[in-house]
């Protein structure tokens, strides 16, 4: 027996701490601009009518910003602070923490150099480039390098619950990161995801579902098993629990993506799985809610007094209400209602208001006393803060919940002649304007509190007297031998203090759902039934649709109609999986802020497209559409990419004829010329017969050919087209 | 449930047996790790919930 003497490092813990709070208010504030933007949008569009702010390239920013920016730091700052005096150990390396901390940093900050310039790659919550995405890996690499290396030098035997959670989160994300970004990039700023359509949208779907489980869900709950004990000051309620709990969450959570693609194109026997793992989650889930409030027993005398302790309540609440909200989402008949609407947008802030952030709250005002060792500045003004975000989460959440079920059910809305009620999309968005605007609010106390925190905890650092290096000692026994077996013991007691066989039992446990599901959907041919009329999409198509990429058209269209008469009766005929076989990305969407646009082609002239693009409230009364003014621009129309794009696709597998690459920018100016030509005929034959003859035809034409409007214009004329040309082929 | 694999994966001989087996794992998984967490010791389970906390000579927990 030896009693050996070292340090933790807080630094990095402090480091990561203000990051979490500084890059949450920016989040949040983001957050709050568009969702300003919905409830005022002709203030944006007049006065703040930037390209770089508009909705769809700002939407990306707001999620990733929150998910990688506020929680990622709160999770390294957890993990660095915990996992420490867990394992009796100090980070392995210094300088891994540091890259850590500094690479991930470096790495918001290029989403935040990209996204609001519409370089993205499409995939909801994956939407950072090719080479950001190969960053990332990287990074979590070092980060999970650091994290095996120290338990591997550790001082205690037994890994404690909260690290089993720490090692799931870590293997998972490497695994759903790595597979859901293969690109093939076009350039240093482009590039086209690997899958197409059905394909595209399982992989991102199993990757958006798990990212909430196994970024946002498994560490948080690693944090809980630190802190909620450490804060009530005794142990967990159960320790039993928790070990069923992590087995069962992790085992389970992962075969529930397909719930997000209810009614779509995926085939049945995915969307079903999908369902009964979302049903059995409950139990793993409230099973770890239970647990984190049952460890307050006997102590919630002190919750009253404890600002800390109300803030981790309220979030262990807020994770019951969301996992057992999640279940119910997922049954294909609340899913019909629900999808698509603004109650997936209150469920997933009560999850990431409510649970992350009033937990990184509550471990930021334990923290801080405990690095600067100092009472915290103001009780008061952390309880002010409280109250002030609960309700925040409450004014937020409410409307939402409202604003989703009135939509949802606007749009199922018949007439006893069976005609649609609202036949008008817009009469559905005007009704949620309201709503809009009391969300938007609030979204502003939620971020008023948090600047309050920041406040706070400023002046206690101030107050305060850093210690970069806590001394510790720790006492070392012979037994620390995992190989020793202490006497009669079961099998788990003998993984959990071997930490490489506990990761790749996790591996194991965690890759047989992402198998099941997606080695059929690749491999199978008869999952994706092949339409013989769908074909390859034009060089100015394909760069159209690139644009409607870039401008993040998927954060408010869907294109996805679902088998549902309400739907069919609004859009036409419902989607097959075979007309997707082209889309690298898929953009199915997941929100309808505006109208579903997969049967978008042909219904209306290319001159109303042109205007509505530009002026969408002239032609649209009541729009809440960005005006994309600097798709006017002359000589926007950048087609020098083309071939490349083209050869890319060739090797994704689409069936351009050889050499077409060659030709396909040739093409491209010519159906730019021809949407050109019609755009100013129609513009002329709609000016009164005065202006008529001073206006030179020939020069408009000649000017809006290189706008790039007429890209965009002839990829929506395009969407949804090939279908109607059908004659039954599609194949058994 | 099998309706909807059983078509995709016809080629396979014997089909049925997967989802079988998989129930089998599924269900045997669960009853091992109920059994096992069922019979773990009290002391066992005092000694790792007290991980994360440090004890003074008394017993008692620190802050």
């Amino acid at each position: 027996m030896e009693v050996q003497k070292f340090s933790y490092d807080n630094k990095i813990v402090r480091n990561f701490a203000w990051a979490t709070i500084i890059w949450g208010i920016i989040g949040m504030l983001v957050g709050l601009i568009i969702a300003l933007q919905l409830a005022f949008p002709e203030f944006f569009n007049d006065y703040l009518g930037f390209s770089f702010l508009s909705f769809g390239r700002l939407r990306p920013l707001h999620t990733n910003a929150v998910i990688f920016a506020f929680v990622g730091n709160g999770i390294f700052m957890g993990v660095y602070y915990s996992l420490q005096r867990l394992l009796k150990a100090r980070m392995w390396s210094d300088k891994l923490s540091n890259i850590n901390f500094w690479g991930w940093q470096f790495i918001i900050l290029c989403a935040v150099a990209t996204l609001p310039f519409g370089i993205t790659s499409g995939k909801e919550y994956a939407e950072l480039e090719w080479w950001i995405d190969i960053l990332i890996t990287l990074l979590w690499v070092v980060f999970g390098f650091n994290m095996f290396a120290t338990i591997l030098t550790r001082r205690v035997k037994h890994l404690y619950v909260a690290i089993w959670f720490y090692i799931a989160t870590f293997v998972t994300v490497a695994i759903l990161h790595i597979f859901n970004s293969f690109e093939l990039p076009v350039s240093f700023l482009k590039s086209y995801s690997w899958y197409a359509g059905v394909q595209d949208a399982l992989v991102q779907w199993w990757y958006g579902h798990n990212a909430v489980a196994f970024f946002l869900t498994t560490p948080y709950l690693g944090l809980m098993y630190y802190f909620v004990p450490k804060a009530a000051q005794r142990p967990v309620y159960s320790y039993r629990l928790s070990i069923i709990h992590f087995w069962a969450l992790i085992f389970i959570y992962i075969w529930a993506g397909p719930h997000h693609l209810l009614y779509t194109s995926l085939p049945d026997w995915a969307q079903s799985l999908g369902v009964v793992f979302s049903v059995m989650l409950i139990a793993p889930s409230w099973g770890g809610m239970l647990n984190g409030l049952l460890t307050m027993r006997g102590a919630w005398d002190r919750v009253r007094d404890d600002v800390m302790l109300k803030f981790m309540v309220v979030a262990l609440t807020a994770y019951g209400m969301a996992t057992f909200e999640g279940p119910l989402l997922s049954l294909k008949n609340v899913n019909m209602l629900s999808h698509f609407t603004d109650w997936t947008i209150a469920h997933v802030h009560v999850g990431g208001l409510g649970w992350n952030g009033m937990m990184t709250f509550g471990m930021l005002y334990w923290l801080f006393p405990k690095l600067f060792r100092v009472e915290l500045y103001s009780k008061k003004l952390a309880n002010q803060h409280f109250w002030i975000a609960t309700l925040g989460i409450l004014l937020y959440a409410v409307p939402m919940y409202i604003a989703g079920f009135m939509q949802g059910l606007m749009w199922q809305d018949f007439k006893p002649d069976g005609t649609l009620v609202n036949s008008d999309f817009l009469k559905t968005v005007d009704a949620l304007h309201p709503y809009y605007i009391l969300r938007s609010i609030g979204g502003l106390l939620f971020i008023l509190g948090a600047v309050m925190m920041f406040y706070n905890l400023i002046k206690t650092a101030k107050a305060g007297n850093f210690l970069a290096n806590e001394e510790a000692e720790a006492t070392v026994t012979k037994n620390l031998d995992v190989k020793i077996k202490e006497g009669k013991e079961y099998w788990h007691r003998s993984i959990e203090r071997r930490p490489i066989r506990f990761m790749i039992v996790s591996i194991v446990v965690v890759a047989i759902g992402g198998l099941v599901e997606i080695i059929p959907t690749m491999i199978v041919k008869s999952n994706v039934p092949t339409i013989s009329s769908v074909k390859p999409y034009t060089p100015l198509e394909l760069h159209g649709r690139d644009m409607y990429v870039r401008e993040g058209c998927y954060n408010c269209h869907s294109q996805m109609v679902r088998p549902l008469r309400f739907e069919t009766a609004r859009y036409g005929e419902y989607s097959k999986s075979g007309e997707f076989v082209y889309d690298h990305p898929f953009q199915w969407g997941s929100k309808r802020t505006g109208p579903d646009l997969a049967r978008e082609g042909g219904l209306r002239s290319n001159y109303w497209h042109y205007q509505h693009m530009i002026r969408p409230k002239d032609v649209s009364q009541g729009s809440i559409m960005p005006a994309y003014i600097w798709m006017d621009d002359e000589n926007s129309l950048d087609l020098s990419l083309m071939e490349a794009k083209i050869s890319a696709m060739q090797t994704l597998g689409v069936p351009y004829e050889k050499g077409y690459e060659k030709k396909a920018k040739g093409d491209a100016e010519k159906q730019a010329l021809a949407i050109a030509t019609n755009i100013v005929d129609e513009m002329y034959n709609s000016l009164p017969p005065k202006m008529q003859k001073t206006y030179n035809k020939k020069a408009e034409v000649e000017k809006m050919k290189t706008k790039e409007i007429v890209a965009i214009i002839a990829y929506l004329q395009r969407i949804g087209t090939d279908i109607k040309a059908i004659k039954k082929t599609e194949k058994k | 449930m099998l309706r909807f694999i059983k078509h995709n994966l016809t080629n396979i001989d014997g089909v049925e047996f997967y989802p079988l087996l998989s129930l089998l794992i599924f269900v045997i998984f669960f009853a091992v790790v109920i059994t096992m967490v069922i019979r773990m010791s009290k002391a066992e389970v005092t000694e790792l919930s007290d991980i994360p906390f440090e004890k003074d000579a008394a017993g008692e927990y620190k802050q």
